[in-house]
């Protein structure tokens, strides 16, 4: 123990005096909590519509006022026909062309005339959404034309419940997985980067020379990190509620506690890549390639359910996985311990794995 | 010439007899197209639902085998009526179809003004919720033949494979990276070394040393550009009908660029964790968040958005996008491979200004 | 207090180290040796449970060398070739640091660190932070932090390269008082004028030790005049040039 609390005042004497690193470790969490929900949103908003009415009827007017009311839908403009407007969608002055044919008004009750929605599909996200905007309110508009015509199943008999986010506000989705993103970048490259300066500088070697145990040294790694990583834990979360008015739903123990043991492991899986390379280029692109998978690939991006099978696989395999579902429920939803047990027996596993991993990856005798 | 051939020797052979950095540096951004080419997708599937139905009627078995074979829902069972916060709270399923009791009488319209149907819906992710919403109303609502009025068509990306968007990000990132972070490393570690001091008091011109470093990692960006390049034509199928000349140029002058910022941030200082954390902070995170690399370029809030145009990444992304994906003639690009060289020139010139300063 | 036994060390098929054999007594400085090159390093590191031996066996302050290298870690000090104190912590925090490590109290710690320091006459610039000390005086606290925890053995590996004549000759005098006090010293160089202070020296070349006696004998045995002519005349043969 007294060994292990002398490693630990070093580590600190050499944080509080190194230049950058209070700073950072400050500056850091405050930015990416002030501007990232903001640019992280995937709402797409002001998707730009343009119209080839061929069939300019009462019926097209509608479907054109309809759009132009639409709050995600944006009409930059009518053509005369599909060419020109593919020239403006190539030329990226808008996202979506939607074609009425002639005579669709007449037949709309009968015949098979159909309307076409022409996505720009290179932003694959822009165009299925925007594509899916403008579906919903087409479909909207005709149920209202035929229920004018009293031909519809009323669609009062469908009621939908909103829970948990009421404001259906994306940003409140994604500033739990910001501070995970935060305590994966805070967590992962602080402790490899301490851990490689001394192999390095050298000065690991005369650590190795001492009869210091490799658990203790370890230790000393991780623990200084994981503080900082509660610390900045701590500003996002008062942030989040200062700016977003986002308050934690369920329990602010529950997330102290899921923290802790996701930190521990992103600060291991940090100290074993340093253990394992020798010079700082490596570390970094390994560390960078990891943090790019768990960012892309745990669900806080995109969905894991939307996922071909075997990466739905491969994501249960990754801590961050069970870590993002976890901030989600609950921060938004409230979930309590007991409802996610499976995602905190997950993380404490990783958690011993991988700090048993860093301890044994370190090296005294080359 | 004949020195800086030397010099480029040396720089070679560190980064040759390095064999892991080489591996590492090589094989990662093979690793990351395959990765997210292939598992990443924008896309909203698969979404879980759970039934609660006091009555197991015909009709509302049809509506559930409906659901489940299409490829936006998977049914994942019955539930009670107490269990249902309880399963949307634990992320088991996002959506819960609620069933009147009456739920046939009040569809053939022998109940009036009651429900039939309640959706209640996780709303953490509005996305999810959005879509799931919209369609299962469509299918409970009968407004299946209304859908068939409408035909979806997507250009250029007809899949809709997110792979197509990344590809260019990737290709971004990775020039930065390997450019920039690399480079400002190495140069930097020598100066920590000591051995920097001996080749600057060579005869040889201190500006041809620090070229001589970056050809190596120019050269392996090269290789780099040509994997991701061939990965992107052959395994995921990313079109690339446009002009590959461009493409090439385009790159080329993107990685010369990169270079730039890595001789810049190593004129800055001389510790290697410090250039570390500029290339990761100032050059890392905005062309993630910036770039339209992730997260699309006109999301961006008003107050955001010029941030984006001081991004080079943003441009050079852009600009593959359209090559590789639209097809577009190189004329198509002229105005962003414009500001690309503006950027390079600058770039470049406030770079090796500051490193004479330093000399002196 | 050291006792190696046809130590051997294979690097693929390169014998860095080739079967060497030796004894130091308690309290002796022993001189180790060799040209660039000739594996004093490597079996520095061996010693010390840097490093493992391909081959042979050995003691060191009574602990095996192959199975209780930990246990040998406890008893000895180290002082590397490339100087690897933090340079970001004080001289006192550094003392602070490896008293610690080696399982001291803090009382302790200070008491020594204050003994070991006036005895240089640092102790007023103990809370001065390492980089801004010049690298002579770097050198003797060096020295003296390998020294805080009182080790058995003591292991310099080219502790005054890079230092000029007069820190050397101090540097020396203070590898001397240390001695004096029962403490082993194991020290390699390369300067043969420093080979003359040590008790006895062992001379490696091509991973063998080809000479090992007092210099004293060595000289007389060879027939010439100085430590380095021995060194001159035995090195002349090395197959291994660096």
């Amino acid at each position: 123990m007294g060994v292990l609390r002398t490693l630990i005042i070093k580590e600190i004497r050499q944080f509080r005096r190194n230049p950058f690193m209070p700073k950072l470790v400050v500056m850091f969490p405050l930015m990416l909590i002030l501007v990232m929900p903001w640019i992280a949103t995937m709402d797409v908003k002001g998707i730009n519509v343009g119209i080839a009415d061929y069939d300019r009827s009462d019926i097209s007017q509608k479907i054109v006022s309809r759009i132009d009311a639409s709050e995600y839908l944006e009409l930059k403009g009518m053509f005369a026909d599909y060419p020109s407007a593919l020239a403006e969608l190539e030329d990226g002055k808008i996202d979506l062309i939607l074609e009425i044919p002639a005579g669709f008004g007449k037949s709309m009750m009968g015949t098979p005339e159909k309307v076409s929605i022409w996505a720009n599909g290179v932003n694959a996200m822009k165009g299925s959404l925007g594509s899916q905007y403008l579906m919903q309110t087409l479909l909207k508009c005709f149920q209202d034309i035929r229920a004018s015509r009293g031909l519809s199943i009323p669609e009062s008999t469908i009621e939908t419940v909103n829970f948990y986010n009421p404001t259906m506000d994306y940003k409140h989705y994604m500033i739990p997985a910001i501070i995970i993103m935060l305590l994966v970048m805070v967590g992962g490259f602080l402790p490899a980067i301490n851990l490689v300066m001394e192999k390095e500088l050298g000065t690991i070697e005369q650590i190795n020379v001492s009869p210091v145990n490799r658990f203790a040294f370890t230790l000393s790694k991780l623990i200084p990190f994981w503080i900082i990583c509660l610390i900045d834990l701590g500003i996002c979360m008062v942030l989040a509620w200062l700016v977003y008015g986002l308050d934690v739903a369920g329990s602010i123990w529950a997330i102290l506690l899921a923290a802790a043991l996701f930190i521990m492991v992103i600060s291991s899986i940090g100290v074993i890549l340093a253990n394992l390379s020798e010079t700082m280029q490596q570390t970094m692109f390994l560390m960078l390639f990891i943090i790019l998978t768990f960012i892309l690939m745990s669900g806080l991006y995109t969905p894991v359910e939307s996922m071909p099978l075997w990466a739905q696989k491969l994501a249960f395999c990754l801590p961050p996985t069970y870590m993002v579902e976890l901030m989600r429920a609950v921060y938004l939803k409230g979930a309590t311990i007991s409802d996610l047990w499976i995602n905190y027996v997950a993380l404490g596993g990783f958690a011993v794995l991988f700090g048993v991993l860093a301890a044994i990856t370190y090296k005294k005798r080359g | 010439m004949n020195r800086l051939l030397y010099f480029i020797k040396k720089e070679s052979l560190h980064i040759l007899r390095d064999i892991r950095t080489l591996l590492v540096v090589i094989g990662i951004p093979i690793l990351l197209m395959l990765l997210f080419g292939f598992a990443i997708s924008t896309d909203v599937n698969n979404i879980n639902v759970a039934v609660c139905a006091p009555v197991r009627a015909e009709s509302i078995e049809k509506v559930i085998s409906e659901m489940d074979n299409s490829e936006l829902f998977t049914f994942k069972g019955y539930v009670n009526p107490d269990e249902i916060d309880r399963a949307l709270r634990s992320g088991k399923v996002g959506i819960v179809v609620v069933f009147a009791d009456d739920y046939d009488r009040i569809v053939s319209g022998r109940i009036p003004d009651e429900k039939a149907v309640q959706i209640v819906l996780d709303g953490s992710n509005p996305n999810v919720a959005a879509s799931g919403a919209a369609y299962l109303t469509a299918m409970l609502g009968g407004m299946g033949s209304e859908a068939g009025l409408v035909e979806n068509h997507i250009l250029y990306n007809p899949q809709m494979k997110s792979a197509y968007n990344f590809v260019p990000g990737i290709l971004g990132l990775i020039f930065i990276l390997v450019c920039a972070m690399m480079t400002s490393i190495s140069i930097v570690r020598e100066k920590e070394l000591g051995t920097m001091e001996v080749l600057l008091v060579s005869p040889v011109k201190p500006i041809w040393i620090i070229l001589s470093k970056m050809v190596p990692y120019f050269l392996l960006s090269c290789i780099n550009l040509i994997s991701t390049l061939l990965i992107a034509k052959f395994a995921l199928g990313v079109p690339m009908t446009g002009s590959i000349f461009g493409i090439i140029f385009i790159s080329l002058t993107y990685i010369l660029l990169s270079l730039g910022f890595g001789l810049l941030v190593s004129t800055v200082t001389d510790k290697q964790m410090v250039a570390l954390l500029i290339s990761g902070m100032i050059l890392m995170l905005p062309i993630m968040m910036f770039s339209g690399m992730l997260f699309p370029v006109e999301n961006l809030p008003a107050v955001l958005k010029p941030f984006s145009y001081i991004v080079p990444a943003r441009w050079y992304i852009d600009a593959m996008r359209k090559l590789m994906i639209e097809g577009l003639e190189f004329s198509g690009v002229i105005l962003e491979f414009s500001i690309l060289c503006f950027m390079t020139v600058g770039i470049l010139r406030v770079a090796l200004m500051k490193f004479n300063d330093r000399l002196e | 207090m050291i006792s190696v036994n046809n130590l051997t060390k294979m690097f693929g098929d390169f014998k860095a180290v080739d079967g060497i054999s030796f004894d130091v007594a308690k309290g002796e400085i022993f001189g180790f040796l060799g040209a660039n090159g000739a594996g004093k390093t490597t079996a520095i590191r061996i010693l010390c449970g840097l490093s493992k031996a391909t081959s042979g066996s050995g003691h060191v302050a009574g602990c095996d060398i192959i199975t209780q290298s930990e246990d040998i870690k406890r008893n000895i000090g180290y002082m590397c070739q490339k100087f690897s104190l933090y340079e970001d912590l004080t001289v006192w925090e550094n003392m602070e640091l490896y008293g610690g490590i080696y399982g001291m109290k803090t009382k302790d710690v200070h008491l020594r660190a204050e003994q070991l320091l006036k005895e240089v006459d640092f102790y007023e610039h103990r809370n001065d932070l390492v980089k801004s000390i010049p690298t002579g005086w770097r050198q003797k606290l060096a020295f003296t932090v390998a020294n805080i925890h009182s080790p058995k053995v003591i292991f310099l590996d080219e502790p005054t390269g890079g230092v000029d004549p007069l820190t050397r000759r101090q540097f020396w005098s203070m590898i001397r008082k240390t001695a004096a006090e029962g403490t082993t010293v194991f020290v390699t160089t390369h300067y043969m004028d420093e080979a003359e202070y040590c008790d006895r020296v062992s001379i490696m070349v091509d991973g063998k030790i080809m000479a090992l006696d007092t210099p004293a004998a060595l000289i007389e045995k060879f027939g010439v005049s100085s430590m380095d002519e021995v060194f001159r005349n035995l090195a002349r043969n090395a197959v291994r040039n660096e």
